[in-house]
């Protein structure tokens, strides 16, 4: 059952490699923390019932509600067109994307080990090299927030994997999430937004060793 | 104590920020400078103890801790200094600047004396926001640059740092406990393929804030950018607090047979290191960034000390802590450069030592210790570490090293004595304020401390870096 879920969210890797509206970005986003939600609860519920609460509860209103709301607030806030504007034609992401998923594959079955279940690992790493493939093939700078969301997804998941044995690790991987997410890229994201009219990463190059 | 200076420190840092009157933060400010060097000495009497479950006042966290206080007070005097002769300082601007200063002094000093990875990890990030709002002091588009790129980079070298501590918790399975004693106790029987996923991960991380590839980039905008006294914070105290955090790290992983890889892997980002900042210290014509690539290139050094091993572990710890000293007197007197001549740009800045020959003496001296000439401190680190690489059979690495360390000499010689000696042309004489000499006092005392301790250095704190390196295979 697990397992499909975690297929659902590696699909949703390569359909948000080929999107094209940031609008999709934002809605991708808010499915896979639905998705995180249910794999937590199926995963954690052998934990300490306060602590399994405060999980399940940051999943669905951090992940799957604040987040993408925050972020679509930001959209309009600033007037950002609808198109995320990659470097590289969408085809070229999809065949990136997969290969990243392949070679975690690959790397995951040289790991022989009891302990992790093959499928978090592969899905955890993929969303990370993902996100991080995301931030660099992006040129506006609310995608580089998206991919930094998504690394949080990944490594989300590879902490529900080791999460049974230290709940406290979950703990800190949320904190972490809060703490980026909101304080960090929040409050200067719209600073950012107020003053670059263009949200574009261009716009981020005055700090040249000229 | 511990829990009272840690009280105090958060007490004083939010009534900083809240607080709009400018005698009344000047008040908190020395306080806390105060409240810090008692903590110091504090610590110095709690050899080896634990306190609060998760510090331990070990040796490496001791000699940290007394640099960074050592430091502190001048970078308090200099912010002082800096904030009251700025155009544009606002009440607001001067709480935000000391607040953030006080909570990252507070961060560093708890990052130093953890014993718990996750502990450390907590205490860089929230170094990692004060930085940010000290970086962010001036609010301009360049500012924001700087400090944008800072966080984001930040942010993801920390998420990358947790996912190490995620394999780590793999490697060692069964084993709650993720304090450093208890992973070395059970080293033996860890998993290694997550160890090496583990030391990868961990490494990357720290490696923003250590200032080593791939991640130094944001150190070196941020440094760019932040005012003269920050940046010199940034530039020795959150250095060596990335050097600790990779140091605990490693000796896990040095007391495992993957010990030639992490070796092997450190000695190439530390080369790679090396060689950008080579790159671009022949090119850059910023000043503040020249001294951002020098301390770049000095991290390389001290991890290729670390990664040759022998003789170079103690050179790399006593590298760290002599180069935290002079990098940050260099910041501290660029300050008094920028009010002469109004710009970072090194060709419009020349002939410094007719406007303020202590200054400039400063800045000489500055000069040779960071390129490591005699008599400088640096020059017996430098050179214990080259004899490490010498004796660990890494002779090419050896000769590329010195070959790059002869063009930033060059390129630094090249700039410093252009600043300091050649007259630039239409320069405005009239517009020079006289600077007071006695505002050169830190740095002399700092360039000092670092030449007293490099050349006879006393048997206490020879005795703390041994001790501090026992664990590691001679």
């Amino acid at each position: 059952m697990i397992d499909v879920i975690l297929l659902i969210f590696l699909m949703s890797l390569f359909y948000l490699s080929i999107a094209n509206r940031l609008a999709t970005y934002i809605k991708v986003l808010s499915v896979q923390g639905i998705l995180l939600f249910i794999v937590a609860f199926y995963e954690l519920k052998d934990i300490n019932l306060l602590n399994l609460i405060f999980i399940l509860l940051e999943t669905i209103v951090f992940k799957a509600v604040a987040v993408p709301l925050f972020l679509k607030q930001v959209l309009e806030r600033n007037k950002i067109t609808r198109e995320a504007e990659p470097y590289v034609p969408n085809f070229v992401s999809l065949l990136i994307t997969t290969a990243i998923i392949v070679i975690t594959i690959i790397i995951s079955n040289n790991m022989e080990d009891v302990h992790l279940d093959k499928m978090f690992f592969v899905v955890a790493l993929s969303t990370l090299f993902c996100g991080l493939y995301l931030i660099a093939s992006r040129r506006k700078i609310i995608t580089h927030v998206m991919g930094y969301v998504l690394i949080e997804n990944g490594v989300f998941v590879l902490s529900l994997a080791v999460g049974s044995e230290m709940p406290m690790l979950v703990n800190l991987g949320i904190m972490l999430d809060i703490f980026a997410s909101v304080l960090l890229l929040g409050v200067f994201l719209n600073k950012i937004g107020d003053v670059f009219k263009d949200v574009d990463v261009s716009n981020l190059t005055n700090l040249k060793d000229d | 104590m511990l829990l009272s200076y840690f009280i105090c420190s958060i007490l004083i840092g939010s009534f900083l920020f809240i607080n709009r009157n400018k005698s009344l933060n000047y008040i908190l400010i020395v306080a806390f400078v105060i409240l810090q060097s008692g903590f110091t000495v504090y610590s110095c009497f709690q050899y080896n103890q634990t306190e609060l479950l998760y510090f331990t006042f070990d040796s490496l966290g001791i000699i940290m801790l007394v640099t960074a206080s050592l430091i502190t007070i001048p970078a308090a005097y200099h912010s002082f200094v800096y904030i009251e002769t700025s155009v544009e300082k606002t009440n607001k601007s001067r709480a935000v600047y000391f607040g953030a200063l006080v909570f990252l002094i507070t961060a560093v000093s708890g990052a130093y004396l953890a014993n718990h990875i996750a502990v450390v990890w907590f205490f860089t990030e929230i170094t990692t926001l004060s930085a940010s709002a000290l970086i962010y002091h001036h609010r301009n588009k360049l500012a924001l640059e700087g400090t944008w790129k800072y966080i984001f980079i930040c942010a993801i070298s920390i998420t990358l740092v947790f996912i190490g501590i995620l394999f780590l918790s793999l490697s060692n399975y069964g084993n709650e406990d993720l304090s450093f004693k208890s992973l070395l106790e059970h080293v033996k029987s860890m998993n290694y393929e997550w160890l090496r996923m583990a030391f990868l991960f961990i490494f990357t991380g720290f490696t923003a804030k250590l200032g080593l590839f791939p991640m130094f980039t944001a150190g070196v905008d941020a440094k760019d950018k932040a005012p003269g006294p920050a940046a010199g914070l940034l530039s020795s105290i959150i250095m060596a607090m990335g050097f600790t955090a990779i140091f605990r790290t490693y000796i896990l992983v040095v007391n495992s047979p993957i010990a030639s890889w992490a070796n092997t892997v450190i000695g190439i980002a530390a080369l790679i290191s090396i060689f950008i900042s080579t790159v671009y210290m022949i090119k850059v014509k910023n000043i503040k960034r020249m001294m951002a690539y020098s301390s770049v290139e000095h991290m390389g050094i001290v991890m290729l000390g670390i990664a040759a091993g022998g003789i170079g572990y103690y050179a790399s710890i006593l590298h760290i802590v002599l180069h935290s000293l002079v990098k940050s007197s260099l910041f501290f007197q660029y300050n008094q450069l920028y009010e002469v001549y109004k710009t970072k740009n090194i060709y419009q800045i020349g002939n410094y030592f007719k406007y303020n020959p202590t200054g400039a003496i400063v800045i000489l001296l500055a000069f040779i210790s960071v390129t490591a000439m005699p008599p400088s401190g640096l020059f017996v680190s430098e050179f214990l570490i080259f004899r490490s690489l010498f004796e660990s059979n890494n002779m090419l690495v050896l000769i590329v090293v010195l070959v790059l360390l002869s063009f930033i000499i060059w390129s630094f010689a090249k700039n410093v004595f252009k600043m300091l000696f050649i007259p630039v042309v239409e320069f405005d004489e009239s517009q020079v304020k006289p600077i007071n000499p006695m505002r050169s006092l830190s740095q002399f005392i700092l360039l000092a401390t670092a030449a007293y301790l490099g050349l006879n250095p006393p048997a206490i704190f020879v005795d703390l870096i041994n001790s501090s390196i026992s664990v590691l295979p001679h």
